[in-house]
Formats: structure tokens, C-alpha cells, sequence
């Protein structure tokens, strides 16, 4: 992914956090990192970011099961979570392809979604690589079951779902819905046109690429290097 | 009960038998990777690793050198770097059992035997296809009324092996905020931690210190080893060196580059 895309991710990522308290940040999480660290900025201080791994953004002194007690007593407004497959229901599959439990193809595991797709109430899904193998009709595992209003940022584009299924919100600068559409494995069901996402201003750019990239950096080098070179 | 000595990273891992079922922390935590080499050496056989609540660069180690059966864990990874190879070629050619879990699960696992509780109940995960493939889990009517609930086992490692910045003589152990290493301890039948420093006196005497330390009431052996988590980092003490990770994930994809890079990696 390049420079450019990432940064749309992260402002609209930060969009989608405007006003909420905390936001908790899992394994393999780069850019909901930085996109959540944007969105603290903006918030006067209001916001806790913990992104799981640092030192640094860290409010927890309990231990791993803290941020997932936290979850299930409604202390934590929004998580974020990428998988193998996201389909048209907005399921995510993070454990591999094919039939468990001997997979044809194993990723890394379910993590912390199973448990936190049904208690934390903005789960927001993000994909780095839009395309039909990604995103399908159907997952092969849920790792973490769909649910309405829950939204999807990728390379590409803005999705919601909305009466059972992800439809297109917004594309990105330099996508279309057409050009959109033939990356997703499942139909969209979206108007002629499609709005184009907001890009960001120079400030804000600048901030990306400057302290949040350094934040990010202490566990994402690669990010770091991507934002920074 | 006897204070625990102060030894090596080879004496440690000799008190692991092959068999042991071993919880290891996250590679973002404090990992014992000197007596993983340890371990290595030898080599040990038929182990069986639980991650707290995910396994990483310790885990494909000993994944990729035969030393493990089976693995419970909530993830199997390299951090940025992704798939982690080792396990990813043995679990292609069908050579290691993987029980598929999640972080809250094992979490609750842990937490049930550091009570001496036979289960846990657990919020969520109800809705996930994680639910039918573990047949060891039960779904029941919460008795109080609020609907179905899910209850998870009590998970009892033999033992707790982990890395930690700091021990005093008296065999106490400080962890700080990381207290799934705690968990680990009071859970595990037998906790082994190598540390970076180890000091006179004794740090349950100083308030500041004593709700970070794990007391020596559960540790059965610690071993100076300075520098034992490298090159993964330590909280409190040094970052991960990244280079050497990414050329193991890199390396590690085919049986001779695992072998090649151990190789150089035990020489040191």
C-alpha cells in the first residue's frame, strides 16, 4: 500500500472515532494505531488510546485480561479488526481458508474477536488490500459475527452495513464505483455515484507523517519507515 | 519453603522435562528466549505451549526445531512481521495439534486455576464459529437468568516460564503492570523466570515495588541472565531488535534456512 493511501485510511479511520472516550487498539493494528492517536489529537485530551504492545500508550496495569474485563463492562467504545476475509454480512474471518480445524491455508489466529465483536459497540473492520479474495460473499470461519452499522475502511473505500449488508459510503481519491465494485467479492448495492472520501489537509498530513508516525513507530517500524522515507 | 538459588539459563531449562505443558508469555511481554535456547540445545521434546494469549517468536522457535506436540493459543505471530514460519510449515505438513483459542479464553483459563476453579464464565464469543470447534467448551443457561453464557476449563500449565527485569536474592520476582506473567505464576503448577538484574534485599518490603512483584511463595527457580529476552525487547529495560526478527521470518520459511539461522543463533 502506499503513502498516500494509508494516510486517507488513518483520517478516515479518525473521523469515525471523533468523540468517543476510549479506544483500544489490538494486535497487527498500524494504521487503526495512527488513526486513533490522530483522533486523540483532536480531542483536547479526552480520548484514551491503548494500543496493545506499547509502552508508551498503555493505561493498563492489570495485565492482557484488563483491556478484555474493560470490554465487557462497556469501558471500551471502539476496536478495530482486520481478517483473512470480510464478507458481504460484515463477518470476519482472521483463522485461515478453508474448513477448520484442519484448514487449507491457517493466518494467524482469532485473537481477541470472537470475544469482542459482541461487546464492544464500534467495531470498526479495515482491509489494506481491497480485493475480491478479501472481501466475499460468505466467510469460510467466523472468527467474529457481523453486525448492522458496523463499518469497513479499506485501501479503497468507506462501507457500512445497513439492513443486513455492507454497502459503499464513500471511495477513495482515484477510485470509482465501478473500479470499486470489481475489487469487492460480493454485489454493492449503491447508488449511480458515490461520494469521494475526504482527503486530508497539509496540518494534518504533517502530523501523520511526524509525531504519529513516531508513536506508531515504537511497535510498527515498517510504518514508521513507510510514512517517514 | 525454600528460597529459590540464583542459577544459569541451562540449569533452568533442565528443570523442564520433555512432555511439559508450558505457558509462554507474548513476545510483547517478557520472554525467557535464553532458556529457549536452552531448550533448543538440548533439544526438548513433546512439549506443549499455551500463549498468554498468543505465541511469537519463542513459540516458532521451538515449533521449528521439533521441540513441540501441540499448541493452545489465541494466535500464532511475528508482530509486524506477520506469519510466523516455522509453525506455518509444520502446520502445512500436518506435524503440530493446534487448539484454536481466543485471548479472553485463555486469559479466563488461567484465571480459573489461579482460583482453583474447574471453569470460568466468559462474556461474548457466543456468534463466533470458535464455539463449535471447541468441543471442550460448554454454552449453558446462565442460572441467574441473563440468558446463554459460555464457560471455558481451567487451564493448568506444568509450568510458567517467562522473563522478567528484576528478582531479589529471596527468590521475589517484579513484573510491574505486566501481570499476566502474575496470572501465569499463581496458575502454572511450577514457575521457572530468568531475569535481567537481581538485587539484595527484598522488594515485598518496599511498598512501591510490592504490587508488581510476584511473591517467591510461587517461584520455584530464577536465573540471572542478563539480556535473556533479546532479541525480543523487555518492558522497562530494552526494545526488540527488529533486523534479527525480520531475517528469522524471512529465513525461516524453509527447513534450511530455520536450521542456518539456529545454527548461528546457538553459536553466540
Amino acid at each position: 500500500m502506499n503513502r498516500c493511501t494509508a494516510i486517507t485510511m488513518i483520517a478516515t479511520i479518525a473521523r469515525l472515532l471523533e468523540g468517543l472516550r476510549h479506544v483500544a487498539i489490538g494486535a497487527s493494528s498500524p494504521i487503526p494505531a495512527a488513526g486513533a492517536l490522530l483522533a486523540r489529537e483532536r480531542s483536547a485530551g479526552r480520548m484514551v488510546v491503548s494500543i496493545l504492545g506499547s509502552e508508551r500508550q498503555n493505561p493498563f496495569t492489570d495485565g492482557g485480561r484488563e483491556l478484555f474485563d474493560c470490554a465487557a463492562q462497556g469501558r471500551i467504545d471502539a476496536f478495530f479488526l482486520s481478517g483473512v476475509q470480510i464478507d458481504a454480512r460484515a463477518n470476519v474471518n482472521l483463522l485461515g481458508l478453508g474448513a477448520p480445524p484442519r484448514l487449507q491455508k491457517r493466518f494467524l489466529g482469532n485473537f481477541g474477536a470472537p470475544y469482542l465483536a459482541s461487546l464492544v459497540p464500534h467495531l470498526i473492520l479495515f482491509r489494506t488490500d481491497h480485493g475480491p479474495r478479501s472481501l466475499v460473499e460468505k466467510v469460510d470461519f467466523i472468527s467474529a459475527p457481523g453486525a448492522d452499522g458496523r463499518w469497513l475502511v479499506t485501501d479503497k473505500a468507506l462501507l457500512r452495513r445497513r439492513a443486513g449488508r455492507l454497502q459503499l459510503e464513500s471511495v477513495h481519491a482515484g477510485e470509482t464505483l465501478a473500479s470499486v465494485q470489481s475489487a469487492t467479492g460480493f454485489p454493492l448495492d449503491a447508488a449511480d455515484t458515490a461520494p469521494t472520501t475526504p482527503t486530508p489537509d497539509e496540518a494534518t498530513i504533517a502530523l501523520i507523517r511526524g509525531p504519529i508516525s513516531v508513536s506508531v513507530g515504537e511497535i510498527y517500524p515498517a510504518f514508521e519507515t513507510l510514512m517517514r522515507e | 519453603m525454600d528460597e529459590p538459588a540464583l542459577c544459569a539459563a541451562e540449569a533452568l531449562a533442565a528443570r523442564i522435562p520433555d512432555g511439559a505443558s508450558i505457558v509462554l508469555a507474548p513476545d510483547y511481554s517478557g520472554c525467557a528466549l535464553a532458556v529457549v535456547q536452552a531448550l533448543l540445545r538440548r533439544p526438548a521434546r513433546h512439549l506443549r505451549l499455551i500463549g498468554c494469549p498468543q505465541l511469537g517468536l519463542q513459540g516458532d522457535l521451538l515449533v521449528g526445531a521439533g521441540c513441540v506436540d501441540r499448541v493452545e493459543t489465541a494466535a500464532f505471530a511475528l508482530g509486524e512481521f506477520g506469519l510466523a514460519p516455522a509453525f506455518d510449515r509444520f502446520y502445512r505438513e500436518n506435524r503440530i495439534e493446534v487448539v484454536e483459542s481466543t485471548c479472553p479464553a485463555i486469559h479466563a483459563g488461567l484465571q480459573a486455576a489461579e482460583k482453583g476453579l474447574p471453569f470460568m464464565p466468559l462474556a461474548g464469543v457466543l456468534g463466533s464459529g470458535l464455539v463449535a470447534l471447541r468441543t471442550d467448551w460448554k454454552v449453558i443457561d446462565d442460572p441467574f437468568g441473563a440468558g446463554p453464557i459460555l464457560l471455558v476449563p481451567a487451564i493448568r500449565p506444568d509450568v510458567a516460564l517467562f522473563h522478567a527485569p528484576l528478582a531479589d536474592t529471596r527468590g521475589n520476582v517484579w513484573i510491574g503492570v505486566r501481570r499476566e506473567l502474575m496470572v501465569m505464576a499463581h496458575a502454572a503448577k511450577r514457575t521457572l523466570v530468568s531475569v535481567e538484574e537481581t538485587v539484595d534485599g527484598d522488594l515485598l518490603r518496599e511498598e512501591r515495588a510490592a504490587a508488581g512483584t510476584i511473591p517467591a511463595l510461587y517461584v520455584e527457580e530464577v536465573a540471572h541472565v542478563p539480556g535473556g529476552a533479546r532479541p525480543n525487547g523487555l518492558f522497562t529495560c530494552y526494545s526488540p531488535n527488529f533486523e534479527t526478527i525480520a531475517r528469522y521470518a524471512s529465513a525461516a520459511r524453509t527447513e534450511a534456512g530455520f536450521a542456518s539461522f539456529l545454527g548461528e543463533w546457538l553459536d553466540r
